[in-house]
């Protein structure tokens, strides 16, 4: 009765709870199934998010087979289109902890505007990309982040495209949250994952993906011990921005350009590098570090590269409806029949 | 003292205003027909005006036209040619003389009929001082100079003014039809609230151009239309546009289902998004999305997550929603695409009407993807039918296609409003018992449970691969994708038990059957009205609902010698009507970009019958 109290205590969640009952099926070696993995394994640490509250869309490519494996409410749409879902999703009900899953040509090449608008928006969503720079489930055509030059079934002689840089894309787009990782770094994807969950407004989270069958080896450089430590450089709010095995080199500014340098007696002094601000309100630093990847001279930057607080488009949708609400009163479907100019007939 | 006037009865009417798409025409012409509404005549509009919002001035192109039938008994049309032209300025009556009656009244603005305006007009003379308006009865004022006097020392600029002269036109029509000017005069005291000198210069040249009318030597002759005998209610004026959207609004509040509009706008359908947004204090959400296919997709989303999910559009946009309607339609997820269909193909004529998307509607798809498709019949009649398409998309788990057209749209016509409590409640259940889910189960109409994310338990994936049947796993399965593409077609089949049969009126049986659709209800009927005056056996009877067509069509049909379908197109239901009954049929298709003239089908009729009464 009254007195009876019942001890509810919450039972944590494991990975195993966000599995499905669906053979997972993409190619042997391929990068997504460390995305989901990582993904399954900081849902159940996620604060104040229940499981039922979750939802994954997507679009068509091998990464938008994504929903099927999560034991989440799930949309695999068509191509492109799933910002544009999401942001129906969400803003019809802002309770809901919404995620999109989506490839580098669904996202940037047929999805392009609804990933620009979503971003400049704020809509709350969680956008990953797998970024595997290469067209997968079609086989292997070159997609709108494959580097210039690129030979592939629909670039015989080389790509003549010049590639989008996703971060520089969605920093230009106003995303108040742009953080990149690596499939194969474990903990900084989870990392990515739970910092982008936390976020509330468009977190936008590249990964780059290995196409184990299209594109094998294409982020090698970024992730083989041998490489990795002189090519990456790994941000972290507040602390300068050092590289390589002995944290020996580091990114300077020289004039208006990042300049990758070595740090040491007589060289250039800790001092002069760059200390990395994510809450930089102004999105101009933080362009910069997401092009280094474009320069071969430059290590490639992960981590967050902005986050900052604006009010979200969901957000402002509901403020509208209750301060109107509040000035109206509730909507009165009889008055609204009957208003403006009416006349009687006997 | 001005001699007494002389007032003559008339029963109906037929006015057009027209001048410069910066005159104001469609302003003076919906506000003499709100005051037509509300001394109780039956009205009819056709609002008709070019695409550019100011084309150069004085040219033909850029005239903007605004015409109101009204009567004293029940009409269904905006009428065929106008009795009465409001001229301002000489484009608009080269862009609308062969349109007119013989011998109708020409009101033209003489201030206007400059050189210059003569010019642009491409006259070489003037037609008010040649004999080319032989024939019609012709009365100059210049209602530019006298809107200029009315308004001496105001302190609005002389461009301020001359945009004034459209109130002094609407005054003159006023004393001409013994309307009040009470009505307008509140109009403008509401819309230039913050501006009194613009309240008090529009009033005074609408009183300006109304005691013209009564002191002029011009006119000696006011006419009166009595009252209409309309059924007893309340009414008011409303256009399809607006009640489309009151009608969502509706069905919102008798679902309990918050509404989401995903939009982008697009003429002649950006009003309903624009009257939506509005509702804000009934929890309505609209979202202006950055193309056509995020408009349809949010909606999507909107949907899964279980609300009362629209989009509204114009041809070209229903082209490029079709493949999200395809998704709607496999994860079986209710909404309702809105086509205020324009002139096509392309870009086509935007703010012109036409019939021409409907078999884009019923079976532009790939793949056999059936969707339900619906037709409003009059503006008024868009209430009705936006209730429907919600209620059948909610009930039958699928997309609904709601047909209305830029007529419907923009026309207007009293409306007898009916109670908030006399409208039926509509139905919704959502799933939450967890105990023997599954996404895909059946229910007696084979619709799928309709689940909101938010519900413990009931996690589960859906999109647009095909599924398999009960588990709603992804599925490559032949027989099953077999059972899957009926299974999807019987649903839509099944309406055929929830939608009215398709009534007749006049005889059950004859020579002729006049069978149409959509907005060219209201020019059908009164065809076959004078076809009866004129002694011929005609009756007539009009799809609301095409797919699927009432489960009497086919009865009906056949009881008749002859069916005469005439559409705006090139024979679309003509089409459907032989390929699903192997009927002849006859057709009537002009596609002017206009409304059918009653004469066109009544000449059509008498054709059909070998002229013989």
């Amino acid at each position: 009765m009254a007195d009876q109290i019942i001890e509810t205590k919450e039972i944590k969640l494991t990975a195993k709870d966000f599995a499905t009952d669906q053979d997972v099926r993409w190619c042997p070696g391929c990068g997504d199934y460390s995305i989901l993995a990582q993904v399954q394994r900081s849902f159940p640490d996620l604060v104040g998010i229940k499981k039922e509250n979750i939802v994954w869309i997507s679009g068509i490519g091998c990464s938008s087979r994504f929903p099927y494996y999560m034991n989440t409410y799930g949309f695999h749409s068509i191509h492109g289109r799933a910002p544009a879902i999401a942001t129906g999703v969400k803003v019809s009900r802002p309770e809901l902890s919404v995620w999109v899953a989506a490839g580098d040509g669904d996202l940037l090449s047929i999805g392009g505007n609804h990933f620009i608008h979503a971003c400049r928006k704020n809509v709350d969503l969680k956008v990953l990309l797998f970024n595997n720079r290469i067209y997968g489930l079609t086989k292997g055509q070159y997609s709108p982040t494959s580097e210039k030059g690129k030979i592939t079934k629909t670039s015989p002689y080389g790509s003549v495209d010049y590639p989008f840089n996703p971060a520089a894309l969605a920093l230009g787009s106003n995303a108040t949250f742009v953080a990149r990782s690596l499939d194969r770094d474990t903990k900084h994807l989870q990392e990515m994952i739970r910092r982008a969950a936390a976020h509330k407004g468009l977190a936008f989270l590249e990964i780059f993906q290995n196409c184990s069958i299209f594109n094998d080896g294409a982020f090698d450089i970024l992730t083989d011990k041998k490489t990795k430590d002189d090519n990456v450089l790994v941000l972290e709010h507040g602390k300068p921005m050092l590289f390589g095995a002995n944290k020996d080199k580091g990114i300077i500014m020289d004039g208006a350009k990042p300049k990758a340098v070595e740090i040491g007696e007589g060289k250039h002094r800790i001092e002069d590098v760059l200390v990395h601000d994510e809450f930089d309100e102004s999105p101009l630093l933080a362009t910069l570090l997401a092009h280094m990847t474009d320069d071969p001279s430059m290590p490639t930057p992960i981590g967050v590269f902005r986050q900052v607080t604006k009010s979200t488009y969901d957000g402002d949708v509901e403020e509208q409806i209750t301060s109107v609400t509040s000035k109206k009163g509730e909507g009165d479907l009889e008055k609204v029949l009957f208003t403006g100019s009416t006349w009687e007939v006997n | 003292m001005p001699k007494e006037k002389e007032v003559q009865n008339l029963s109906e009417v037929t006015v057009r205003f027209a001048g410069d798409s910066g005159d104001g025409m469609q302003l003076t012409g919906s506000q003499f027909s709100d005051t037509t509404a509300l001394m109780g005549n039956d009205l009819s509009t056709l609002p008709d005006y070019p695409a550019e919002i100011r084309a150069p001035i004085g040219t033909v192109y850029g005239v903007s036209g605004f015409q109101l039938h009204f009567s004293s008994s029940d009409i269904h049309t905006p009428g065929d040619r106008p009795d009465i032209l409001v001229a301002m300025n000489p484009a608009a009556i080269k862009k609308n003389i062969s349109e007119l009656k013989p011998g109708a009244m020409i009101i033209a603005n003489i201030d206007s009929f400059d050189r210059k305006n003569l010019q642009l007009a491409k006259y070489e003379t003037n037609p008010l001082e040649d004999s080319s308006l032989e024939g019609y009865e012709v009365y100059p004022v210049p209602i530019g100079s006298l809107t200029a006097k009315a308004l001496q020392g105001t302190s609005l600029s002389p461009k301020e003014v001359s945009r004034c002269k459209n109130f002094f036109a609407l005054g003159l029509m006023y004393w001409l039809f013994d309307r009040q000017v009470d009505q307008t005069v509140s109009w403008i005291q509401k819309k230039f609230a913050k501006k009194p000198e613009f309240i008090e210069a529009n009033t005074n040249a609408l009183l300006a151009g109304y005691n013209y009318g009564e002191n002029t030597e011009l006119f000696n002759t006011r006419y009166n239309v009595e009252p209409a005998k309309l059924p007893k209610g309340t009414y008011r004026s409303i256009s399809g546009n607006e009640a489309t959207a009151l009608g969502f609004l509706a069905a919102s509040v008798k679902s309990k289902l918050p509404l989401f509009l995903g939009s982008y706008p697009i003429t002649p359908a950006s009003e309903i998004l624009q009257y939506l947004s509005n509702y804000k204090n009934f929890g309505v959400k609209t979202l202006q999305a950055e193309d056509e296919i995020a408009g349809i997709t949010s909606a999507i989303g909107a949907a899964f997550a279980g609300n009362l999910a629209i989009t509204t559009t114009s041809g070209p946009g229903l082209a490029l929603k079709t493949e999200a309607i395809g998704l709607a339609l496999m994860t079986e997820l209710p909404i309702v695409i809105v086509d205020v269909q324009r002139g096509g193909p392309s870009t086509g004529l935007p703010t012109k009407t036409e019939q021409a998307d409907l078999l884009q509607a019923v079976y532009g798809r790939n793949g056999e993807a059936p969707v339900a498709v619906l037709a409003a019949s009059t503006p008024s009649d868009c209430f009705n039918m936006a209730i429907e398409a919600s209620r059948l998309a909610i009930k039958y788990m699928t997309p609904v296609i709601l047909l209305t057209d830029g007529y419907l749209a923009n026309g207007s016509e009293p409306w007898k409003i009916p109670h908030a409590n006399e409208l039926p409640d509509i139905p919704v259940k959502f799933r939450t018992e967890k105990e023997g889910f599954a996404p895909y189960l059946r229910d007696g109409n084979l619709s799928r449970p309709w689940v909101k994310p938010g519900t413990p338990g009931l996690e589960h994936r859906i999109g647009g691969l095909e599924k398999a049947n009960i588990s709603g796993a992804v599925s490559y399965d032949p027989e099953n994708h077999n059972l899957m593409i009926n299974l999807r077609a019987q649903k839509v089949k099944n309406m055929v038990n929830d939608i009215p049969d398709l009534t007749v009126d006049g005889d059950m049986e004859g020579d002729i059957l006049v069978l149409g659709w959509g907005g060219t209800y209201g020019a059908i009927k009164e065809a076959v009205i004078k076809a009866r005056e004129a002694g011929y056996n005609v009756s007539q009877a009009h799809l609301k609902y095409i797919n699927p067509l009432p489960k009497n069509t086919e009865y009906v049909l056949k009881g008749f010698k002859n069916v005469l379908i005439p559409e705006i197109n090139l024979g679309q239901l003509s089409k459907i009507i032989r390929s699903e009954f192997l009927i002849p049929v006859k057709q009537l298709n002009i596609v002017r970009g206009l409304p059918f003239r009653v004469s066109d089908i009544e000449n059509k009729i008498k054709e059909v019958l070998g002229g013989i009464a």
